[in-house]
């Protein structure tokens, strides 16, 4: 039984140096380029929806109207560019920058919906179509269902 | 007599014979560095067919078929077929295999499952089991892709040490007689789990199973690493490549001179697929095009294939496992005249 013990302390130790080995040889990646592609390409596509924004404000409707319009436009261009398989591409550069912005949340719903379409409507499309997006629903509305009673609280 | 060598080896009484290879590939992989090696090179990744998975048990198909072809040989002829491949309950193989007719037994070991079938084929032959075995196995990068990660079209960053799965097939024919080179020992591996739990780091984690398969092969044969002209793993990548070296460093070897990864051998640096190759192809296409061609040819005599498999699953990635991995080895020699 002790020769058990040491024996698995002797693999656990040795695992742990392993790791440490598969650490140094692992390659990091390129933070500062990545944060640069970031922070271009956000900023890219949000001043895109600025534009948009003040496109639909000079057009006469009001601020609550322009910035719904824009976010319809800037969600049927990211399932767009989803479609003609160019939203990857950028996403493989820009990161965070084409995930966070509305249209990466386009991109999220349209990749899977036309990944799993040979499995049908139902149980392909239908389905699937949340497998990526699904969580970021479920723990937003949660967290608007807690930031709602608060709200309510000190009302 | 028994042909069994030390702990895990076993040493064939008559060596199987590798009388025919053939592979096909990606048109990526047919942009890369073992491009004039391929028989076949698809145009796309469908291959005008209406899935992925349609596309990849057509590769296999194709493989079996024109590696029996090529040696004038009727696939009527082939006692068993033994075959794999990377996707849940090996659907590629299996509707390949449904159109091809003959008997049939299915292998997973994930990447490793080339090396395997490999093994097992020249066992049934040595045995005395069967006269000629098909071996094959195949892997679609977007079909693993989509079982395995995110669907293609989502715009995710991989990090500089996921590598990437090869789109393509290989097949092996084994006889017992003809010309070619023969399959003299072949080394069975154990499951080896360092603890890495990362997915997108399998050639870490499938580094320790080769080394454990290499040095138990070096120890039952009693050969020295310099004994092969090469020694190839299947699909570690230019990380899991370097942790070989280092480990067997430490074991007393030094092998980075006759050392080389499939999966460092199939893309070129500017394909932008980070750490190499990886799937049941890399190994499968690299040995039934470039290695067979070498030894055909003289080039190379004697060398060592160890197939690596990560053998974990998305069920066991999501409940927060760590990656088992295994590695099998096969020493492949040409005859001397």
């Amino acid at each position: 039984m002790a020769h058990e013990s040491k024996n698995n302390q002797q693999e656990k130790l040795k695992q742990q140096q392993f790791q440490k080995q598969v650490e140094t040889l692992t390659p990091k990646p390129p933070f500062i380029k990545n944060f640069c592609w970031a922070f271009v390409i956000g900023g890219l596509i949000c001043l895109l929806g600025q534009f948009i924004t003040d496109f639909f404000l000079e057009l006469g409707l009001n601020e609550n109207e322009a910035s719904t319009f824009a976010t319809v436009v800037l969600v049927f261009l990211g399932a767009f560019f989803t479609g003609i398989g160019v939203y990857d591409e950028l996403g493989k550069r820009a990161g965070a920058g084409s995930i966070v912005p509305i249209t990466g949340f386009a991109n999220a719903i349209v990749a899977p919906a036309m990944e799993f379409k040979r499995e049908g409507y139902v149980f392909g499309i239908g389905a699937k179509m949340f497998v990526i997006a699904g969580p970021v629903l479920v723990y937003g509305l949660v967290t608007a269902f807690f930031v709602g009673f608060i709200y309510w609280l000190r009302q | 007599m028994n042909k069994k060598r030390g702990k895990q080896s076993v040493l064939f009484v008559n060596p199987p014979i590798i009388t025919s290879t053939a592979s096909i590939v990606g048109p990526m992989e047919g942009e890369g560095l073992l491009k004039e090696y391929y028989d076949f090179i698809m145009p796309d990744n469908l291959n005008n067919l209406d899935s992925w998975e349609q596309c990849e048990s057509y590769m296999m198909e194709w493989a079996i078929k024109a590696a029996v072809k090529k040696e004038n040989s009727n696939i009527d002829r082939i006692d068993c077929i033994l075959a794999g491949d990377l996707l849940n309950q090996l659907m590629s193989t299996h509707f390949a295999l449904k159109k091809i007719n003959r008997p049939f037994l299915g292998l997973y070991g994930a990447c490793s499952t080339m090396v395997e079938s490999l093994l097992l084929g020249a066992m049934l032959i040595d045995g005395g089991f069967a006269a000629k075995v098909a071996t094959a196995a195949s892997s679609h990068h977007d079909a693993a892709e989509r079982q395995y990660r995110f669907p293609s079209e989502l715009g995710v960053q991989r990090p500089p040490s996921a590598q990437w799965t090869v789109t393509g097939s290989g097949s092996a024919v084994l006889s017992i007689m003809g010309s070619g080179p023969q399959i003299t020992t072949a080394t069975i591996g154990k499951i080896v789990d360092y603890g890495i739990k990362d997915p997108n780091a399998m050639g870490s984690a499938m580094a320790p199973a080769a080394v454990d398969t290499l040095w138990t092969h070096l120890q039952d044969t009693g050969r020295s690493p310099t004994y092969y002209d090469m020694i190839y793993t299947g699909d570690l990548g230019s990380v899991g490549k370097q942790l070989v070296i280092e480990l067997m460093k430490e074991k007393g070897l030094d092998i980075s001179v006759n050392y080389e990864d499939c999966g460092c051998m199939i893309y070129r640096q500017e394909q932008d697929t980070h750490a190499g190759a990886s799937g049941c192809a890399s190994s499968a296409v690299a040995f039934c095009g470039y290695i067979y061609n070498s030894l055909l040819s003289s080039k190379q005599k004697r060398i060592l294939l160890l197939g690596t498999g990560s053998l974990h699953s998305t069920t066991s990635y999501q409940q927060n496992e760590t990656i088992p991995c295994i590695a099998h080895a096969v020493s492949v020699e040409m005859q001397q005249d």
